[in-house]
């Protein structure tokens, strides 16, 4: 029975950080209807980035210098942003027209001044998130400027296909830019084992302290983002682009800013799900791998509920792990020779298939009947 | 046509201009071609790149430092598998060909790219060469013409594993009631040693259990898990990239002891470890003959190759393990194509010829001695009978900073060995229909 609880509760506390990273998909398929597959390759950006800005093992010294002046180039467009509100439209011609780009161009020159001055020391952890986050927003904006907006209005296969394309992209690049090694990352986490229980079943049951760093991490960012959602006016402006694109612009809501704000707070959630699982793996490719554990999730959750993203995560992560461990015992009791297991990856889509034949939309998606 | 449509056709056709000539390089007809498949992107590129990084600068070194091989240039060209097997396949297809008289040989660098191979090689005539992985059976020439398991299968690697197991615990009567575990990579590789130990499980009294981790091995919870509930008594790692930290890091969490873990000897590189921090001392793993640091030939290596012409490696990993090992394979190749020279002529030659070097290859101390692989390797001498060559280990342990070797020289058993090797591969040739070669009458 201990034995069983410990396989149990293991597998709760990793589907916890499986629906980290289902979470992202959530987000943008919410606000725009688009599966997106890059989710797990942006986990790797993020983490790949936040690594070598801290220890920079296989970038130097211009890495450094074009990322500063990225931060400092995003950090001005977004403070310009919020100051003139999306308001001070210019007409063409007016020079208010340039000045995002002269913001852009001036605040990069100034970070990618202070970088240099910097040197390729790493940089803190305060400083090195930040600089990660605006990666991941830069990412965001390329995403919505380049492949979004121009496929606006096209299929939903279409998007998807386009996301699949982002996916090698991000693979491939920001393998090139960070490097291609494991990466261990270190912020203070502890990684000891606990022993829960120890009067009640010999040995007690391990529990891993980073696992529930994990689990409490994942707690807040789930409650900040429903805070987002329900109290923010972007928020409700996302839920609304959600529900409908085209009513939602009529009343005014710019479909283009919303999806990079969509697309960034997923860049940030990756961020978190790379600091989480990074922590616990090493920074390293195999995290892209964590996209196809999302599926099911996301299958069993519904693509549309953050709620049913941890549910989700929940029943994969315990189901899987309790599979493979008692598979062996099964195949003897009913075939009289213990298999080997090795199943959880596939388990885990067999256990959402099943839920996808009671019900198609997920625990908690959304039923959507069309009437003729 | 408009200005637009004729500019983009324009640029269409300088752009298919421009990659014809980088697509086509022009071969002298003074070179050997020899393909690198590699992986420096994806989940295994941590040990693939010092690998491949130690094959292509052994071949720079050698032209840099000698001309080639008995004047012969080497030219090289790397292809990225990252480690799938339908894009090594793709690769051995594309590189198959070039250069004046075709690849000289293969290094597929995965069991399951070698599995795919197998069949393809006898068709075109070109060697596959496995150093210390593939198919254990393969060693038999006589059936295998053209794969060469050099220095080592995973049949002897299993044997030489339980060798050191059974010293460390006394003897090998002291197996009987043990309990061992494989933590096996879930592929053709991993279930590899999995026929060795279940024959000696058998022989000797012992428990094996196996437990299999699924590709990339990043998921090992449920393994490890059971490893703490059967407290097996020595743990066999045979993982592959970011697999085999993820064990180390399991084991610990679960509290398993590191110095009772035993890695394959591609379980047993600085990736392998250093990922994992502290919770990596103790650890040890198989070598595959070498280790880690300099031999004498690392000093024409840093001198005519690390760094230079296109060389991406950095002085101080020039002597890592991985590394080393792309390194010793290098060699082997090199010293392939130079043995077939002796009875083809100093030229270019065809996989086929080269497959007659491999096969005549005989490397004494006093060759390698020659070579600068000194202290490194033991002496190996490949027939037709024995693809393998030599069947030596040693045993390493990761002390926190570096691998530090921890035993004498184990040698395989061949009398458990040999008649695997017979009986597996006398099946193969039935089920394809092959007829073993006559090796008494091969010269």
């Amino acid at each position: 029975m201990g034995f069983f609880l410990e396989v149990l509760i293991g597998g709760l506390l990793t589907g916890v950080l499986y629906s980290l990273v289902a979470l992202g998909f959530v987000l943008i398929f919410k606000a725009s209807g688009v599966f997106n597959f890059a989710q797990g390759a942006m986990v790797l950006m993020a983490g790949l980035a936040l690594v070598q800005l801290i220890e920079p093992t296989y970038i130097g010294l211009w890495h450094f210098v074009g990322i500063g002046a990225l931060v400092a180039a995003v950090a001005g467009l977004l403070i310009l942003r919020v100051v003139r509100g999306g308001t001070l439209a210019a007409a063409k011609g007016d020079w208010r027209a340039k000045l995002p780009a002269l913001v852009g161009v001036g605040a990069g020159l100034v970070g990618g001044l202070l970088a240099l001055a910097g040197g390729a020391k790493g940089w803190p952890l305060w400083l090195a998130i930040p600089a990660a986050i605006a990666v991941m927003v830069a990412v965001a904006w390329v995403v919505e400027r380049w492949v979004l907006r121009p496929l606006v209005n096209q299929e939903g296969i279409i998007l998807f296909m386009a996301t699949l394309g982002i996916t090698f992209f991000i693979d491939g690049f920001s393998q090139t830019l960070f490097g291609s090694n494991v990466y261990p990352l270190n912020i203070g986490l502890s990684k000891d084992p606990v022993f829960l229980l120890e009067n009640v079943f010999e040995g007690g049951i391990l529990v891993n302290q980073l696992d529930i760093s994990g689990a409490i991490i994942a707690g807040v960012l789930v409650a900040g983002l429903a805070v987002f959602f329900q109290k923010t006016r972007i928020g409700r402006a996302l839920r609304a682009v959600a529900d409908d694109h085209a009513a939602a612009q009529s009343v005014g809501i710019p479909l283009n800013w919303i999806w990079f704000i969509v697309w960034s707070v997923a860049g940030i959630v990756a961020l978190v799900a790379a600091i989480v699982w990074g922590s616990k793996l090493g920074i390293q490719f195999s995290l892209t791998f964590l996209a196809l554990k999302a599926l099911p999730v996301l299958i069993l959750g519904g693509f549309t509920s953050v709620p049913g993203a941890i549910v989700g995560g929940l029943l994969i992560g315990a189901g899987e792990k309790v599979a493979e461990v008692y598979f062996p015992v099964v195949t003897k009791f009913a075939f009289g020779t213990a298999m080997p297991g090795g199943i959880e990856y596939w388990f885990a889509y067999v256990l959402a298939l099943v839920f996808l034949l009671f019900r198609p939309q997920g625990l908690f998606g959304e039923r959507i009947i069309e009437r003729v | 046509m408009d200005k637009k449509t004729f500019g983009l056709a324009a640029m269409a056709l300088a752009g298919a201009i421009g990659l014809g000539g980088i697509a086509a390089p022009a071969f002298a007809q003074n070179e050997q071609f020899i393909p690198i498949l590699s992986y420096r992107t994806g989940a295994y590129a941590p040990n693939g790149i010092p690998f491949a990084n130690g094959m292509s600068d052994y071949y720079r070194m050698i032209n840099a430092r000698d001309g080639g091989i008995n004047g012969v240039k080497i030219q090289f060209e790397e292809c990225e598998t990252g480690y799938a097997t339908d894009k090594g396949v793709e690769c051995y297809e594309r590189l198959k060909a070039k250069g004046p008289t075709g690849a000289a040989f293969f290094n597929p660098l995965s069991t399951g790219i070698t599995f795919a191979l197998t069949e393809k090689a006898p068709v075109d005539k070109i060697p596959i060469i496995t150093m210390g992985y593939g198919r254990s059976e393969s060693r038999n020439g006589a059936v295998f013409t053209w794969n060469f398991p050099l220095l080592g299968t995973y049949w002897t690697a299993a044997n030489i594993a339980m060798q050191h197991i059974a010293k460390e615990m006394g003897g090998f009567d002291k197996l009987k009631g043990k309990k061992i575990a494989l933590v096996f990579h879930d592929s053709p590789y991993g279930k590899e040693p999995i026929p060795m130990l279940t024959e000696m499980s058998k022989l000797l009294g012992f428990e094996l259990v196996l437990l299999p981790v699924t590709h990339p091995g990043v998921e090992q919870k449920s393994q490890w898990l059971q490893i703490r509930q059967q407290r097996p008594d020595y743990v066999l790692l045979w993982g592959w990239g970011v697999m085999n930290s993820t064990s180390v890091k399991e084991a610990a969490a679960v509290g398993y002891p590191r110095d009772k873990m035993l890695g394959v000897w591609w379980s047993g590189a600085e990736p392998d470890v250093l990922p994992a921090g502290d919770q990596s001392t103790g650890y040890k793993a198989l070598m595959l003959q070498h280790g880690a640091g300099k031999f004498p030939v690392h000093a024409d290596m840093l001198k005519f190759a690390v760094g230079k012409d296109g060389s991406q490696t950095k002085p101080d990993e020039a002597d890592d393990v991985l590394y080393n090992r792309g390194m010793v394979n290098a060699m082997l190749g090199v010293e392939a194509i130079r043995t077939a020279q002796k009875k083809f002529g100093n030229k270019p030659l065809t996989g086929e010829q080269i497959r007659w070097g491999l096969e005549n290859l005989d490397l004494s101390d006093a060759r390698l001695k020659e070579l600068g692989f000194e202290g490194a390797l033991k002496p190996l001498k490949i027939s037709c009978t024995d693809h393998e060559g030599t069947r030596f280990g040693r045993v390493q342990q990761w002390d926190g900073k570096q691998w530090k070797v921890i035993s004498d020289w184990y040698e395989g058993d061949d009398k458990l060995l040999a008649p695997m090797v017979r009986d597996v591969s006398a099946k193969y040739a039935d089920e394809k229909k092959i007829a073993p070669r006559d090796c008494s009458k091969e010269s």
